[in-house]
């Protein structure tokens, strides 16, 4: 059973459809490459959301998901000449199994809160520098898809049909996230998140839940890395292993509300809004946009714990009453 | 139903609760009494699987469950409450509840159901949509008890569920934990407050400095000279009786 939203989300939510449905409208090509860019972006915030935002299990390496799945799909293509949905799906299942090694090593030993997050940066560090040491990836200049337009090649010559498929990917993310949260494997995690002790003496297997989470966070973060390459053809080390792609991916759902389905989408396309608004602004000086994402970040947790959703759930008829000794 | 043999547990060179005998049968109410740090709480944890014992042994229903982790134990149909309450903050009274009863019940929409019977049989039904962080301590342990109840389990260990409730409170607890009895649950409770214990518990177990000291019905356990001394002090017993007889 769906609670109803209060209409401060549901204006939200209006503005952020009406907004991914005014992108066919403005022929815009500006618009269009920022908004997929962001698309993608919202996958990977996807990804965090189910450890992160279900499960509270903050990750600062989400890289490691992102990378696995744009070189494992990369490698298979231009090494192998794999196809390139088949090197998708391997892409996304060798994400998969990364996040849930990296979670039954470190759960293992109860590694929990920053102790995690230092865990999962490491994991991401080791694998941005070995990516850029074996020659099989690359080493130091990346590797490069050859262009080949083509449904066959996820490859799009038409920005409209890549924005199409993008925002199909996005929706379906989000519908399974939503089912998620509405399973008995979400109502686990969030039982984990909010109190493990009680969620081990009520039956549940707190150890094998969140290791599942991250092997599910996995398989939508490799998604959105395989994404990323299909779209710019190209990966190096630092694209899909940076520390900055971590912290996009968390950023988003803090933002916009964590542990929701439309939270890490409202984010992500907010704040690369107000980052590429900047850009405009202040005449692309170059890093400046995670200036404004750190202060827009200060902000959002100073006065909106709960993120964009969270605050717009306050608004209107169906608000739901803040408790006095939350 | 659950029967535990010779619990020892040292914490370095404290030995917690040591050589632990008790018997929790079928359908009944056991209390597990004692001063302060006598161990009751290591002893719950123990049974629990929430730490491991160093020797002796656990067993429910004749299966031995020693050491087992504590979500097969609650599989098994044993489950413990918290001393401190620990609800599930973020999430409304049906949410958390219904945590419970996924257990058996896969479906959203089965655990949901069980999870709103539960909390109306426990005279939850008003609060069923309130943050757990809005409750009294009354409701949070009430919440506590109707969580265990949800997932199924038949032996319900209860750590202090009445500490720091008022007397009408516990009025309505008593009467809450008789009824889930006699729905066909097995109790064992540890309960520092006595009139719960005297009209609740059929037999209770004494603990003192990690040794159980006596054994019998509350009638007898207050006057117990072993007990008596536990709870008051070396000595106490006979300057009791020397009272009595003055």
């Amino acid at each position: 059973m769906m609670k109803l939203n209060s209409t401060g989300q549901v204006v939200l939510i209006l503005v952020a459809v009406a907004y991914l449905l005014g992108v066919y409208f403005i022929s815009s090509p500006v618009w269009m490459g920022f908004t997929i860019n962001a698309l993608i972006v919202a996958v990977l915030a996807l990804s965090w959301n189910v450890t992160g935002g279900f499960g509270g299990l903050s990750s600062f390496g989400h890289a490691v998901l992102y990378g696995t799945g744009a070189y494992t799909s990369a490698i298979l293509q231009v090494t192998y000449g794999v196809n390139a949905w088949v090197a998708l799906v391997a892409g996304i299942a060798m994400a998969a199994a990364v996040g849930g090694f990296i979670g039954a090593l470190a759960f293992r030993y109860g590694v929990k809160g920053s102790y995690f997050a230092l865990v999962t940066l490491a994991f991401a560090e080791v694998f941005r520098i070995c990516a850029a040491s074996f020659d099989f990836a690359g080493g130091g200049s990346g590797l490069q898809l050859k262009l080949a337009p083509g449904i066959s090649n996820i490859q799009f010559a038409d920005r409209t049909v890549l924005y199409t498929f993008l925002l199909a990917i996005v929706v379906l993310v989000m519908l399974l996230t939503a089912w998620i949260k509405y399973s008995r494997f979400g109502a686990y995690l969030v039982a984990v998140r909010e109190n493990e002790d009680a969620a081990r003496a009520l039956g549940i297997d707190t150890y094998r839940i969140k290791v599942l989470a991250m092997a599910v966070s996995g398989a939508f973060g490799g998604l959105a890395g395989v994404l990323y390459l299909q779209l710019w053809l190209f990966i190096d080390s630092s694209i899909a292993y940076g520390s900055s792609v971590s912290i996009e991916a968390l950023i988003g759902p803090i933002i916009g509300g964590a542990g929701t389905v439309w939270g890490p989408v409202l984010g992500t396309l907010g704040l690369h809004l107000i980052g590429e608004g900047a850009k405009t602004l202040l005449s692309n000086a170059p890093g400046l946009n995670f200036v404004l994402y750190a202060v827009v970040l200060i902000c959002a947790l100073r006065f909106m714990p709960n993120g964009l959703v969270g605050l717009a759930g306050r608004i209107g008829p169906f608000a739901k009453k803040e408790s006095k000794d939350a | 139903m659950l029967e535990v043999e010779n619990l020892s547990k040292s914490f370095g060179g404290l030995k917690a609760v040591s050589n632990a005998t008790l018997q929790v049968p079928e359908g009944s109410i056991v209390g597990l009494l004692g001063p302060n740090g006598a161990g009751k709480t290591t002893c719950f944890t123990m049974i629990a699987g929430f730490t491991k014992p160093d020797s002796g042994s656990v067993r429910l229903r004749g299966k031995d469950i020693t050491g087992l982790a504590p979500h097969h134990i609650c599989n098994l149909g044993m489950i413990r409450t918290f001393q401190i309450v620990q609800p599930f903050a973020g999430l409304t009274v049906e949410e958390n509840i219904a945590v419970g009863a996924y257990l058996h019940h896969h479906e959203r929409k089965e655990a949901m159901a069980v999870a709103r019977d539960v909390g109306k049989r426990l005279g939850m039904g008003t609060l069923l949509d309130r943050p757990a962080s809005a409750l009294t301590i009354a409701g949070r342990k009430r919440l506590e008890l109707a969580r265990a109840l949800a997932t199924g389990a038949k032996l319900l260990l209860l750590d202090e569920v009445m500490a720091g409730l008022i007397p009408t409170e516990i009025n309505e607890i008593v009467g809450i934990i008789r009824q889930i009895r006699d729905e066909g649950h097995t109790f064992l409770m540890i309960e520092h407050v006595m009139q719960a214990v005297m009209s609740l518990a059929e037999t209770a177990y004494v603990l003192n400095q990690g040794v159980m000291i006596a054994h019998g019905t509350p009638r007898d356990l207050v006057r117990d000279p072993a007990v008596v001394e536990a709870y008051l002090g070396h000595g106490a017993a006979q300057r009791l009786q020397e009272d009595d007889h003055a």
